[in-house]
């Protein structure tokens, strides 16, 4: 017995200590949304309780349109990570496999360019789009387009060097027997050299998925009609007016919002691994 | 958590190219698809009668500098795709002009406009500063005659449509001077009354939009000096002139009364001589007068230096704390001997998988002094001011920012340990090296070569961590005695939010300013980081 815990047993109490402080949280607002007293203080006992009206309530509330920041955080997120790796892709697909004047100098300025994040610029941004509303209005202040092309001019900088990273690994001798069958480079990018990382593809857009479902500085700067804000946006509001009132939909939020991310990490995981530390400890 | 994707690049050997290999070669065009074709040709014309929409738009607009922009972007798109040749230029193109805009721009932006005293107070150029101060002095001239109008819309917009003694007829609105109105409408008494395109409103509409009819003020001509003609009741206009006078040619402004000159400053104001000053000012270039009232400026340096050295206690902790405890769960949960470490590790990842500002926002509610969960249950009914006390909130930050940290920290750990090559580590404990040993001589310096440029990146991931500030504290508690807003837990990104956005007098090249410091300091310690990892040297 105890030389099990000495082997193997301590590293299950670890384990399970790590498990218990990651979880908690996530058990409150699971409990909490479930919680018929719906404030902050009847929220406190776990459990003691369990409705659903707090889910009811928050799709039903036209000051706070639950449902339809659910769907432009879906839809600006997909439309943001969609993009951003195909982006990024293409240009981690030229930096790869061709050689060019001003190759170099161009990866440099995209890392140097990288470091200066968006969210530092949004004095700027802000004008720029005000500039737009004028001619524009399409992608201008307001617009959830708008807001998608914002994020998809900072996907260079983020993207193309871990993609680059990504092409790298995948032979040469590959798309250079596709050549030599006639393939062109167009057919060699999206036939052979795109699914062979697909994978790994997944996983960055996923990741800036997320990233683009946390962003609140600029979401909050372009988006100010309350129907076409994002989760972020929304849910802030909602709670910082009335701390602990309305706790019990808050939480029956927070649950809807994070959802469809925790499925798809779980779904997703191995590849995550994979995908963050790709090639890492090759050398 | 909106940790910023790791810019390393697999550490695969350069490849050497041989001159033959790759886009150099002509591929033989045996099968070339027509279908790629003719989607090129589509994707080309439907970008083209987007751009030249865009330039007509911009031309009707007299946005010159877009327009040239547009149209220079538009004939390199062209030319790009049109042709076989500039096949790299084909992949780059989209993600570069995106770049252009809304990263290239913005950043040059800010780097000028922290050199000018842009803000509140400071917004435009001069001619509309000069504008602004003559309407807002003007008063009704006295004896001046009162002339037959009406008020008339066109969409959103009120104009004011003026009868002149000879029956003529003149339409103007908000910023935009007299001028003649071609078909009036009269009615009975000879009053014009509507004009093309232009509907009188009804006496009900008149009323509903009263605030905003008394407060139209239609220039007489493009000259601010000119005055402007105002209504009181919708049924006639009087003529308004400003107290001021502004001279042209001398570029001052004078009080018509006192006779006091105005005369414009370096810091892009109206001045007299006694040192009264004409509101607004306009945007002018003061140098580094900005970062020189950050460094020195008693007021500000005291509260930017608390900031930044909290700034970098934050992003230091909140990197190496979780990193630490990562590695050592990735070490003791590592291994295939321990069963259920897939269970462990789904369940461990939640945090990083739950959406970051979400979990500030749940742990502002858990956090709460009053009714939170951690002082109600967990604590019993203490009453600890977790996020209104400096220190405690400044924990309280810091202990949120490891839950949200931690499981990043330990899935990259464990992804390099795992890629360690198991001949290694063998060939270590065939030369007598115990378990201990291995794990400190070989495996952890290992992992370290290979997650440094990820620590780096989470370090400056969270020198700029806005959310979980704002969202948790709002930066404060509110320190009282600081001239400018700020709070115990305040980020510089934040701060420039304050400075930007925040109250009642926006700091705009302040901010700026500020933003142009963040980048310096991270674009530093990136720089220095990176090169030692030598990921520098492997991008080619």
């Amino acid at each position: 017995m105890i030389t099990w815990f000495v082997r193997v047993g301590w590293r299950h109490l670890v384990g399970v200590l790590a498990v218990l402080v990651a979880v908690f949280p996530l058990v409150f607002v699971i409990s909490a949304s479930l919680n018929p007293s719906g404030t902050l203080t009847g929220s406190n006992e776990l459990f003691a309780d369990t409705t659903g009206a707090h889910y009811r309530e928050l799709f039903d509330d036209p000051l706070h349109p639950f449902g339809k920041w659910f769907v432009n955080s879906m839809a600006v997120g997909l439309a943001t990570a969609i993009g951003s790796v195909f982006l990024g892709a293409c240009a981690g697909y030229a930096f790869s496999r061709f050689r060019f004047r001003g190759r170099k100098a161009g990866l440099t300025t995209l890392l140097l360019v990288q470091m200066f994040p968006q969210l530092l610029a949004y004095v700027a941004l802000f004008l720029l789009l005000s500039a737009f509303d004028d001619v524009f209005p399409a992608i201008g202040l307001g617009s959830r387009l708008g807001l998608v092309m914002i994020y998809l001019g900072g996907a260079l900088g983020v993207n193309t060097y871990l993609m680059k990273g990504f092409f790298d690994t995948v032979p040469r001798d590959l798309d250079e027997a596709a050549r030599i069958d006639g393939a062109s480079h167009a057919q060699v990018f999206f036939r052979i050299v795109l699914p062979l990382v697909a994978p790994v593809l997944a996983v960055v857009a996923l990741l800036s998925f997320v990233a683009t479902l946390n962003d609140f500085v600029i979401a909050s700067l372009v988006l100010n009609d309350p129907d076409k804000q994002t989760l972020a946006v929304g849910l802030y509001h909602f709670i910082s007016y009335g701390v602990g009132r309305n706790w019990g939909v808050f939480a029956a939020g927070v649950l809807i919002a994070a959802l469809p991310v925790l499925v798809l990490f779980q779904f997703l995981q191995r590849f995550i691994v994979g995908g963050l530390t790709a090639g890492a400890v090759k050398s | 958590m909106t940790q910023t994707l790791p810019t390393q690049p697999p550490h695969t050997p350069p490849r050497r190219h041989p001159a033959s290999s790759g886009e150099r070669r002509p591929a033989p065009a045996r099968h070339r698809g027509l279908g790629g074709l003719a989607t090129r040709i589509v994707l080309l014309a439907i970008v083209d009668a987007l751009a030249v929409y865009g330039l007509l738009a911009l031309a009707a607009d007299r946005s010159w500098w877009m327009f040239g922009a547009l149209l220079v972007g538009t004939v390199a798109v062209n030319a790009v795709y049109a042709g076989k040749r500039h096949v790299p230029a084909k992949y780059l193109a989209p993600g570069i002009a995106l770049l252009l805009v809304y990263q290239v721009y913005v950043v040059l932006y800010t780097g000028v406009a922290a050199f000018t005293n842009y803000g509140d107070g400071h917004n435009s150029d001069k001619p509309d500063a000069v504008a602004a101060i003559l309407a807002h002095s003007e008063t009704r001239v006295p004896d001046s005659p009162v002339r037959p109008a009406s008020v008339v819309a066109r969409g959103d917009r009120v104009g004011l449509l003026v009868t002149q003694p000879d029956r003529s007829v003149r339409l103007g609105w908000a910023g935009h001077p007299l001028e003649p109105v071609e078909q009036p409408v009269y009615d009975a008494g000879g009053r014009a009354v509507a004009a093309p395109g232009w509907l009188a409103l009804t006496y009900s509409q008149i009323a509903g939009r009263q605030k905003e009819i008394s407060e139209l003020r239609v220039p007489v001509t493009d000259d601010p000096n000119s005055g402007s003609l105002r209504t009181a009741d919708g049924i006639s206009a009087a003529a308004y002139r400003s107290t001021l006078v502004y001279d042209h040619d001398a570029d001052t402004i004078t009080d018509r009364a006192g006779g006091v000159v105005y005369r414009p400053t370096s810091d892009g104001v109206f001045a007299a001589p006694d040192g009264t000053r004409l509101s607004p000012g306009w945007k002018v270039f003061v140098g580094l007068d900005n970062f020189e009232r950050i460094l020195t400026d008693q007021d500000i340096r005291g509260p930017f230096l608390g900031v930044l050295v909290w700034t970098f206690v934050f992003a230091g902790v909140s990197v190496a704390l979780p990193f630490g405890i990562g590695l050592v769960l990735a070490t003791v949960l590592n291994g295939k001997r321990l069963g259920g470490h897939r269970i462990y590790r789904s369940l461990i990842v939640l945090p990083y998988a739950f959406p970051a500002f979400l979990a500030a926002l749940v742990w502002q509610g858990m956090l709460n002094t009053d009714y939170g969960y951690v002082n109600v249950s967990l604590l019993d009914g203490a009453h600890v001011p977790w996020l209104t006390d400096p220190w405690l909130a400044r924990l309280s930050v810091l202990a949120v920012n490891v839950w949200i940290s931690f499981p990043y920290m330990f899935l990259i750990c464990t992804g390099a340990l795992q890629a360690i090559p198991a001949e290694v580590t063998e060939a270590a404990r065939i030369d007598g090296a115990g378990r201990r040993q291995v794990l400190r001589h070989i495996k952890i310096p290992l992992l370290l070569t290979a997650v440094t440029p990820m620590l780096i990146a989470a370090f400056a991931f969270n020198f700029n961590n806005f959310n979980v500030i704002y969202m948790l504290t709002g930066g404060g508690p509110k320190d009282p005695d600081a001239p400018i807003e700020v709070g115990s837990t305040d980020l510089l990104i934040s701060l420039v939010y304050k400075l930007a956005f925040g109250g009642s007098n926006r700091q705009y090249g302040m901010a700026c300013a500020v933003s142009i410091l963040i980048f310096v300091v991270v674009a530093a310690i990136s720089v220095i980081g990176l090169r030692r990892s030598r990921a520098f040297e492997e991008q080619t």
